[in-house]
């Protein structure tokens, strides 16, 4: 395959999970800035790995490859987020453990939502979004983000437990509709 | 099943990762279990909070764009360096480029000049309007029909003169179409020649006397006056048709 065909088959196969592309990093980035920037080197890098991909799902391998220049580009741009590592393993007991019975959850607005997510630590709003928004399955997302299936979990447990407790006090502060 | 156990299944459920025995037993124990049911109906509202169209962010336009461009001149300006020798690459590059540079100094010194390439569409023109038999848009040899009918049809008020007192008798006009913008065509006749009289603004060109040049065995002759270009070409000789010239020069404009 000679260039050209290469970048048409890459046009017609990865470019189509732009948008996702660019969301993951956008959610990830929390600016449009720099959702930019690691959207652009993400697909360019992908370009050039576009030969090692073997025709699984085009967006999963794309995204994989977003998210990891954006750790890449964490770690040259804001140290201090990732210093904090997710003890995932106290996670498991803490999550089973449950209280939250006082909460009666209703559907917030996108708004208010919006601030949950954003308050979450990166690991969290990286798994939320895979799992909320692109519907990956709790393997596809272990085998993207390369950790195991019950960190996956884990982690989407205590996300949604800060969500809920986000969501339901903006409900009680009457931030919600 | 207690709420120990089926806590953490209320999320696996959710998100369609439960098997089917797990759904019965699940769904059994919510069913009496209200704490259960409140946070499999929390799980729910939750998701379909975060399933809204509005929290998805889709990529810019201009990123969209300058990927795609970036993608491109990546292939164009890629040296295939695993195939190609320094010494073979070095060689080839300075041929190119040698070739390159022989083949810009040959058009550049044998390109047509803007005024060679209008004498050439003029001609051109001129021939098409008599082989077609379209060289009138409106028949008329009164310049006061003649010059309201180019009104609304160019962005220019195009002089119109007749020269009938002068043997040139205005026969009529028509738009055409030359150097890339629209123009007027005036046509005269001398016997059963004709001349094609092009018109159109000189955009503060100077005022330039008439050159005349011969291609095809048509004469063509031009002129600017009063900010206006005019081109006229027959198949007159040169002299006659200069006598042309000077007598539309010499003819008080009228309206």
């Amino acid at each position: 395959m000679d260039d050209r065909e290469r970048l048409k088959a890459f046009e017609q196969v990865v470019l189509p999970h732009l948008d996702a592309a660019y969301n993951l990093a956008r959610w990830l980035a929390g600016n449009d800035h720099d959702a930019q920037d690691v959207t652009q080197e993400a697909s360019l890098r992908a370009f050039k790995f576009f030969g090692s991909f073997r025709g699984e799902n085009p967006r999963a391998w794309l995204l994989t490859i977003v998210r990891n220049t954006f750790y890449n580009w964490l770690q040259k741009n804001r140290p201090p987020e990732i210093a904090g590592e997710l003890d995932d393993e106290a996670l498991m007991v803490e999550d089973v453990s449950v209280n939250a019975e006082a909460i009666n959850l209703r559907v917030a607005d996108a708004e208010t939502v919006q601030r949950a997510i954003t308050g979450l630590p990166v690991e969290f709003r990286e798994i939320v979004v895979l799992r909320e928004m692109e519907g990956f399955s709790y393997k596809e997302i272990a085998d993207l983000s390369d950790v195991p299936i019950g960190t996956v979990m884990s982690r989407l447990a205590r996300a949604r437990k800060q969500l809920q407790k986000a969501l339901a006090s903006e409900f009680q502060t009457g931030g919600a509709k | 099943m207690n709420c120990q156990q089926a806590r953490p299944l209320v999320d696996f459920y959710a998100d369609g990762e439960l098997d089917a025995a797990g759904i019965l037993e699940l769904e059994k124990h919510i069913h009496d279990c209200p704490a259960c049911a409140l946070a499999w109906r929390n799980a729910q509202a939750l998701k379909k909070s975060l399933k809204q169209d509005a929290l998805f962010f889709t990529a810019p336009t201009e990123l969209r764009r300058a990927i795609k461009a970036e993608l491109r001149s990546q292939i164009e300006t890629k040296p295939r360096w695993n195939f190609w020798n320094w010494n073979w690459l070095t060689t080839a590059t300075t041929t190119v480029a040698t070739a390159c540079l022989a083949l810009l100094l040959t058009l550049s010194l044998t390109r047509p000049s803007e005024e060679q390439r209008i004498t050439q569409e003029i001609v051109s023109s001129n021939i098409r309007s008599l082989m077609a038999d379209h060289i009138l848009d409106v028949v008329s040899t009164d310049q006061h029909t003649v010059k309201p009918w180019f009104n609304g049809k160019l962005d220019f008020s195009p002089p119109v003169k007749d020269l009938a007192a002068q043997e040139f008798p205005l026969i009529g006009g028509r738009l055409d179409y030359i150097g890339g913008r629209s123009v007027a065509a005036l046509i005269f006749h001398r016997n059963k020649h004709v001349v094609n009289l092009f018109i159109w603004p000189a955009n503060g060109k100077d005022a330039k006397p008439a050159t005349s040049a011969s291609i095809q065995g048509y004469n063509v002759i031009h002129w600017s006056e009063a900010n206006m270009a005019f081109w006229a070409v027959s198949d007159l000789n040169e002299k006659e048709l200069m006598e042309f010239v000077q007598d539309y020069e010499a003819e008080g404009q009228l309206k």
